[in-house]
């Protein structure tokens, strides 16, 4: 989660650029390892293939059944042999910065080293061979790591029950909001109308409400950084449904007066929604079930390290409190004594409730085909097995161990405005005040990417300004810590001293600063084939 | 624990380096009542590798591998060769490792990517132009029916009764929430869609029609007249492909009219993986690019004039607009989109054809075959890789007896439509390359056994 609202545009260096005159210049444009790739469109035909098919599975004249609707225009599909392809995606690859690669202080996000064991378990022919509508018992081993997964999910949390379908962070929060209205709708309030997100929430957050149907509103803050739990009471009331609390929050910061919070909506007669973005700072040593929370969503890629991928796919269960934990989505599983894990889908939920839960359950519905993130299942339940209880407790130990120390390391030279009231959590979060005219945090950030880390979450949140969240996470090293502060600090001087060279960085990345409202302006979305050569006149 | 890099002698350091005596004082903001003491109750310490790779192995072995049986399941996802440079490609740290790219001077390879990939998806539905990705098929096509109420200012819906009944599901949740409404309906156990029916229900309330293409009984209809009708009424037509090698053989809906299409692109380059991670992919004309969902990789320059790749008319989203955004999402599902892209590289025009053609004659096989066992009737006139047949009986309990047996014969329309007594008979047979001759002889021959 970052946000990159500068809608910064390059003004072109009078000489074109890098070509003629340039004494580094080369005639392909590649810098040795530095390689440029143009696309599949420019370099594949309709012709190649990279797929040998049998053709002997053809029926040539034995005619279609296609309704007539067979396929006479081309597509316009570039093939590529194997090794063309191989190296296309190879040589985009190292056009990417990774985890694998370093450092990725991406606040909010939680960019930890990826285990390859999880990358190994998913691939399991059982588990990633596996069609999601196979007869259930043919599929007790995957309902089984879904009924687990969820098993410690609980644990770690501290719920009373969990959904497992949704499929990302803010599908997690739809989730949770759903649930909320579901048992206001049962209460017969549903004429509650509005859902009290702080200013420095995840973009998700509003959007979400607003999406379910919520009208939204804000949640001052105090001066330091949390919650202002008086002015949240003054506002509480018979028309809010619900409070969307970030804990620990966007600031890096731990809401003390969480219990306090929760207390308060619940006597008003809303509901808590916390974002679990951050959970990673606390996992194994607090339990969001102790503090009161109705609805949690846990981002898998997350705290439980499921690869990021480039964005997604994500995985986002929701765990959930008893008084919201009947209203959860379908399907869900349930392992009975007898030790059969059963699927419970649209048409047995209401005879399984009666049956096993005296007919409490009243799921407000499917939020998505199938049973979720089963890929994602694999690799997180790999990883909370790995760790185990005293693994996952370091685990929070050492991410805000890490985040503390960048954060008193950097004090001199850049602004934090919360760290007077004392330590932070996972992330430490910085301001850009003090930097010189015309300085801003884009021009660190990318500052950063010429010291060859990827710049922390900027603009971000939004009750900062100039805002720059930095997470390290648990698995850097101090060497890697002090290496990292060495280049922030050293970028950062740059900014407080106005080092004009700043501002044309990056210089040694693959592409220099991009002209992101031309993007805009213009929207190119698609590959065109250039029009043909017209042929010279007979 | 291997995953964690500070030794006891840096966390000493360290701690005296933030002016903190232990680790506890820099939890101090939170009340001592909600700290636990100790590590957390019923979860065992950290384990090898080999324990963890022992325990997680002995759950895989206990699920009925689809590669392993004859198989002949559909319905929303399908299993295909996936090759095997796909798998070794996303595996690489700097696919698998990275985010969304928020830093486009370090991130090209995964806008570049996004760019081909929005390219190859808006070219085979025959759209301008398609995002970044979507979670999955189902949850694209609300997403598709709740920007059709953005374009058109309205919000009642005409769904057909050939859309799967998951996303039917999805919909339906969706709608309960946002106050739209559905016009829906199950499907009749015959050769013909519900064309007719669509045709009377748009009206100039109608803000969208949603028809699935091939539909969830394997059948193919033209779309052009339900798109010429939404047309008349200022509605939308939304095209749902679930199968998109499909396109490989049949014209694609944009030809016919779409004006958004969405899909789940899991056939392509993903594997079956028990329902997830998919990936939905979403399409639509130009004009409606403003209120489109998701990320949108654009084209531009950088500072030298250098082509390269941004996320783009972010507007539109929830990071900047909060509230106002067309839509919640924030993760796509962009490794899935990059397996997707790479197996759709790979498969090339001439590729992707042929590979449609010998899922199209390996289901005609199959259609022929099963036609031939006494008491069974094929459904369908139309088809592409999936098709119906009806049996003299129930047929969920034959599936189950058939999974006894070692087959996996399809996906039973009780299962999908459970308590629809007129479909209870309905067996959904897909047929891929994965299929062999000798498959599809077992399936017959295992259905005359058990029906006889």
């Amino acid at each position: 989660m970052s946000v990159n609202a500068s809608g910064w545009r390059p003004e072109r260096p009078a000489n074109g650029g890098s070509g003629a005159g340039d004494a580094t210049a080369t005639f392909s444009g590649n810098r040795a390892l530095m390689l440029d790739e143009a696309l599949i469109f420019e370099i594949g035909t309709a012709e190649t293939t990279g797929v040998d098919l049998d053709a002997s599975m053809l029926d040539d004249g034995r005619g279609n059944r296609l309704g007539g609707l067979a396929r006479t225009a081309p597509i316009g599909l570039p093939g590529l042999s194997e090794p063309e392809t191989v190296r296309h995606y190879t040589r985009l690859s190292r056009q990417n910065y990774a985890i694998d690669l370093g450092l990725f202080p991406l606040g909010s996000c939680t960019m930890k080293h990826n285990p390859r064991l999880n990358e190994r378990m998913a691939r399991l022919p059982g588990f990633a061979d596996i069609h999601p509508l196979q007869p259930v018992d043919t599929v007790q081993g995957a309902l089984a790591v879904i009924n687990e997964l969820a098993f410690w999910l609980i644990d770690l949390t501290g719920m009373h029950g969990v959904a497992m379908s949704p499929k990302a962070g803010a599908h997690g929060e739809l989730c949770g909001i759903l649930c909320i209205k579901a048992a206001l709708e049962k209460r017969g309030e549903g004429d509650r109308k509005v859902v009290l997100v702080p200013e420095s929430a995840h973009g998700t957050n509003p959007a979400t409400a607003a999406f379910a149907g919520f009208k939204v509103e804000g949640i001052p803050a105090n001066a330091n950084g949390r919650v202002d739990l008086e002015a949240l009471k003054a506002r509480l009331g018979p028309d809010v449904a619900a409070v969307m609390i970030t804990n620990p929050n966007t600031c890096g910061l731990f809401e003390p007066d969480m219990k306090a919070i929760s207390d308060a909506v619940h006597a008003a007669g809303g509901y808590v929604y916390c974002d679990g973005a951050n959970f990673n700072a606390i996992v194994g040593r607090v339990r969001p079930g102790d503090l009161g929370i109705d609805a949690m969503h846990i981002n898998l890629h997350k705290t439980f390290s499921t690869p990021h991928g480039g964005g997604g796919p994500g995985s986002g269960p929701v765990v959930l409190s008893e008084a919201l934990s009947p209203f959860g989505p379908l399907p869900y599983t349930a392992r009975t004594a007898d030790g059969h894990i059963h699927l419970i889908e649209e048409e047995r939920a209401e005879e399984f409730s009666n049956e096993h839960f005296g007919g409490k359950l009243d799921s407000f519905g499917r939020m998505t085909a199938f049973h979720g993130q089963m890929g994602m299942f694999t690799r997180a339940l790999t990883y909370i097995l790995s760790h185990g209880a005293d693994g996952l407790r370091q685990v929070a130990e050492d991410a805000v161990l890490n985040a503390n120390y960048v954060l008193r390391q950097l004090e001199g030279v850049l602004e934090a405005p919360f760290a007077h009231s004392g330590p932070c959590m996972h992330e430490a979060l910085f301001s850009d005040e003090g930097f010189a005219d015309g300085f801003s945090t884009l021009d660190v950030a990318k500052g950063l990417i010429d010291e060859g880390y990827h710049p922390m979450t900027m603009y971000f949140p939004l009750v900062v300004h100039g805002a720059m969240l930095v997470e390290p996470t648990e698995t850097e090293s101090k060497a890697a810590l002090d290496a990292f502060i060495g280049s922030l600090r050293a970028v950062a001087e740059r900014a407080r001293a106005g080092d004009a060279a700043l501002k044309a960085a990056p210089v040694h990345a693959p592409r220099r600063r991009l002209d992101e409202t031309l993007a805009a302006r213009k929207p190119i979305l698609a590959w065109k084939d250039p029009a043909p050569v017209a042929e010279a006149a007979e | 624990m291997r995953y964690l890099p500070l030794t006891t002698d840096d966390r000493r350091q360290m701690l005296h380096a933030v002016g903190a005596e232990s680790i506890d004082d820099l939890f101090v903001d939170v009340p001592e009542a909600a700290r636990l003491s100790g590590p957390i109750e019923g979860l065992p310490m950290h384990a090898s590798e080999m324990a963890v790779e022992r325990h997680m192995s002995a759950l895989a072995r206990r699920n009925l591998v689809a590669g392993e049986v004859p198989f002949f399941l559909g319905a929303g996802a399908y299993r295909h060769h996936v090759p095997a440079s796909v798998d070794h490609l996303i595996q690489r740290g700097e696919y698998l490792t990275a985010y969304t790219p928020y830093q486009p001077e370090i991130a090209q390879g995964t806008l570049q990517m996004l760019f081909e990939f929005q390219t190859q998806v808006a070219r085979l539905f025959g759209c301008d132009v398609a995002n970044a990705s979507m979670y999955d098929g189902s949850t694209a096509c609300w997403e598709a029916i709740s920007m059709a109420g953005r374009v058109t200012r309205r919000k009642r819906a005409v769904l057909s009764s050939g859309l799967h009944p998951h996303y039917v599901s999805v919909a339906r949740t969706m709608a309960k929430f946002t106050g739209d409404t559905l016009d829906t309906a199950a499907p009749e156990l015959n050769a013909m869609t519900d064309g007719e029916r669509l045709l009377a229900a748009i009206n100039g309330e109608t803000s969208c029609v949603v028809v699935q293409y091939p539909d969830i009984l394997g059948r193919i209809a033209d779309l052009s007249a339900v798109a010429a009708r939404a047309h008349e009424h200022g509605a939308l037509l939304i095209a749902v492909v679930t199968e998109p090698v499909a396109l490989g053989a049949i014209k694609s809906p944009g030809e016919m009219g779409a004006d958004i299409v969405v899909g789940e692109g899991q056939s392509l380059g993903v594997g079956l993986q028990f329902g997830g991670p998919y990936v939905g992919l979403f399409a639509c004309k130009d004009k409606y690019v403003r209120q489109m969902p998701g990320r949108l990789c654009g084209e531009t320059v950088d500072a030298e004039g250098k082509r390269g790749f941004v996320l783009t008319l972010s507007t539109r989203e929830q990071h900047i607009r909060r509230e106002k955004a067309t839509s919640n999402i924030c993760t796509n599902s962009g490794l899935c989109a990059l397996a997707f892209s790479i197996h759709v590289t790979l498969l090339g025009e001439a590729g992707l054809r042929t590979l449609a053609s010998i899922n199209h004659d390996g289901a005609v096989r199959a259609a022929e075959r099963l036609g031939k066992v006494p008491g069974v009737r094929v459904v369908n006139d139309s088809f592409f890789n999936e098709f119906v047949v009806e049996l003299p009986v129930e047929a969920r309990p034959v599936v189950r007896t058939l999974a006894d047996r070692g087959i996996l014969a399809g996906v039973s329309l009780g299962r999908l439509y459970p308590g629809e007594e007129s479909l209870a008979n309905g067996l959904l047979v897909a047929v891929t390359e994965t299929t062999t001759a000798d498959d599809i002889d077992a399936l017959a021959e295992a259905l005359e056994e058990v029906l006889a």
